[in-house]
Parts: structure tokens; sequence; C-alpha cells
């Protein structure tokens, strides 16, 4: 049986496609009827899959090669942020040193809690390179993650993770910090969680959506600067 | 056939960004160089925006979905993930918050001043 359906598996090319859309709209239907922010769509449709692929025991590589084309689009989706930012571009020239002070704050917080982190904790220069750059976009954070000689996969991985706690707690932190004002809402999102954390931003409105995704390049840049200062500093 | 073109557009973009993530020697990628690239292009007048909206908002109404391969990955990095739960999950939670939390906390603060000044 398993290995009809592993077989059936290897030759169709739609399957990791039809099951990331199918498990996302289960995720999403999940939680408009729950009305939890927890029930993250990515969170509980990437669980769906996982155990999918764990009952009928197929490797995630083959789900990997099948879902290809929706990994494929990431790029050209990352792209296309620029058009709601272009959209916003008198909001942004009026606001822009508060913005890059902003994001600035963030990045710097980021690497300073994660050498402290380290520190604490004790872990390997590897490992805490690889933590490095969690909150930036997984492209910019393997990059970095491989150039200090950290583990890019395992580093690929906590951005995610991070992406997805970010959207989850994202309404929680702006009502407990008292963080009202739209910008400086999805400066905060984007600098903290990247794209995961912008389709969050986005959900709360324009503006933030915007200024997330424009937090995802300048903060994803600033990160690969200044990774390498804070690396030194783990002894 | 518009929408076609109008995706056609943005592949275009992000080809120039990944002649430029291979050509300068960097550590940022593809997808940073075409974003400020298409901002470019847009801002000089190179791309009208109506040449790039329908398809672009489409891809970024749709960014969620295609996360999740990724996140389906994590599964098969679990022991080196579990190797260094503790640390990893105090990252992603509350180091995560605290970014939050000082990015939004700063940009308000600086724009709140900045408003007063005007007055």
């Amino acid at each position: 049986m398993s290995e009809l359906f592993a077989g059936l598996l290897s030759r169709s090319s739609a399957w990791g496609v039809a099951l990331t859309i199918a498990a996302f709209g289960v995720g999403a239907l999940f939680q408009r009827r729950t009305g939890k922010a927890w029930c993250n769509p990515i969170l509980i449709g990437s669980i769906l899959v996982m155990a999918l692929l764990a009952l009928t025991g197929t490797p995630y590589p083959e789900f990997k090669v099948s879902s290809g084309p929706v990994s494929w689009l990431l790029l050209p989706a990352t792209v296309s942020l620029a058009i709601p930012l272009y959209e916003k571009w008198d909001l942004l020239k009026k606001n822009v040193a508060a913005i890059l002070i902003g994001i600035s704050a963030g990045v710097a917080v980021n690497l300073g809690c994660i050498v402290l982190l380290a520190r604490v904790m004790g872990l390997d220069r590897a490992q805490a390179v690889t933590l490095l750059p969690k909150s930036v976009t997984t492209a910019i954070g393997m990059d970095v993650a491989e150039a200090l000689g950290g583990m890019p996969s395992l580093a690929g991985a906590v951005i995610v993770l991070t992406g997805i706690g970010g959207s989850l707690m994202a309404q929680w932190v702006c009502d407990v910090m008292h963080i009202r004002d739209p910008i400086a809402r999805g400066i905060g999102i984007g600098t903290a969680s990247h794209a995961i954390g912008t389709a969050k931003a986005l959900e709360m409105g324009e503006v933030e959506g915007a200024m997330s995704g424009l937090a995802i390049a300048v903060a994803g840049v600033l990160t690969a600067v200044l990774a390498p200062v804070f690396a030194n500093l783990l002894g | 056939m518009n929408w076609v073109f109008q995706f056609g557009r943005i592949l275009g973009v992000c080809f120039l960004g990944e002649v430029l993530a291979a050509v300068l020697p960097l550590p940022v990628p593809a997808s940073v160089y075409g974003l400020v690239l298409m901002l470019a292009a847009l801002k000089w007048g190179l791309i009208r925006l109506e040449q790039v909206q329908d398809a672009g908002r489409f891809l970024v109404s749709i960014l969620p979905v295609l996360f999740l391969p990724a996140a389906v990955g994590v599964m098969d990095l679990w022991d080196e993930l579990k190797a260094m739960l503790l640390p990893c999950a105090i990252a992603v939670s509350i180091v995560t918050a605290l970014v939050m939390g000082a990015a939004g906390l700063a940009t308000q603060w600086v724009r709140r001043r900045g408003g007063r000044e005007h007055e």
C-alpha cells in the first residue's frame, strides 16, 4: 500500500503544490472558525503536512521537490513588496528618520540579545551565529549564518519559526507596549519577523503592510552588515 | 494576457536582482536587490504602476502560503534543533517580542517628537 502510494507520488508533479494549498486552506478555515491568533494557517498547515508525510512514510525531500513551484514564487513575491511600498512613498519620505531609527534599534536589540543569550547559555560559536540572523528574511539570514560559520539550514528553520512566532505575537506586543501608530506597528513587525510577519501586518492594514515590507529589506541589509561585528563579541 | 506580461516584468526585475547578487560581493540576496530595483524603476517611471500592479498585488496576497513548504522543512532539522531547543525557543519568542517592541516604540517615539516640533 505504502509502496504503491510512494510510486504514485514520485510520478505525480502536482501533489506537493496541491497539498501545500490544501493544508493552508484547512489552517485558514481553522483560524476563521476558532478566531484564535495562535491558529496561524502556516503553523497549522505545516503541522498537517508533517503529520501526513510521517503517516505515509514520505521523506521531506520528495515533498520539497514537488512543492518547489510554491517556494519558487517567493522571489517574485518578495520583489513585489516594492509595489505597496511605492504606493505609500509620501508616507515613507516624510518619516524616513523615524523609520531608520526604529529599524536600527530593532536590529541592535536582536543582535545584542542573541549575543547575551549565547554567553549566558553557553552556546558554541556555530550555534550562536546560526541564531544571529533569526529576524531577517531567509534569503539574507541563511547567507549571513553561513558566512559566519553557522548552520544555514538550521538558520532557515529558526527564521521560519521566528516569523510564525512574530505573527502570533504581533497584536499582543503592539497592545501591551502601546504601539498604536500604524507606521510604528509595521516597522516593529517587519523588523522582528520579516515576510511571515508582514503577512500579518498586511491583515492589520495597508500602511502596516507596506512599512513591514520596507523593514524586511532595511533590517536584512543592516543585519548582514552588523552581524559580523556582533559575532566578534561572542568571545 | 495582461497578467502574464505583468508577471514577466516582475520576473525581469527578479533576474536583474539575481545578476546583482552574483556580481556584487555583498551578503545581500537577489530578493532585496530586486525589491530595491523595483522601487527605483517605479519611482523613476521606468515601470508604471499599472504595468505590474495586478500581478504584484496577487503575489503579495499569497505570500503566507509560500512559506509553508519551508516551515515543513523544520521536521528534517529536528536533531540539530533539539540540541539547542531552549535557546532557540527563547530567541524565537522573547527576543522576537523585544525586537518588535524596540523597533515599534523607537519609530513611534521619533514620530511623536517630530510631530510636536511641527506644532
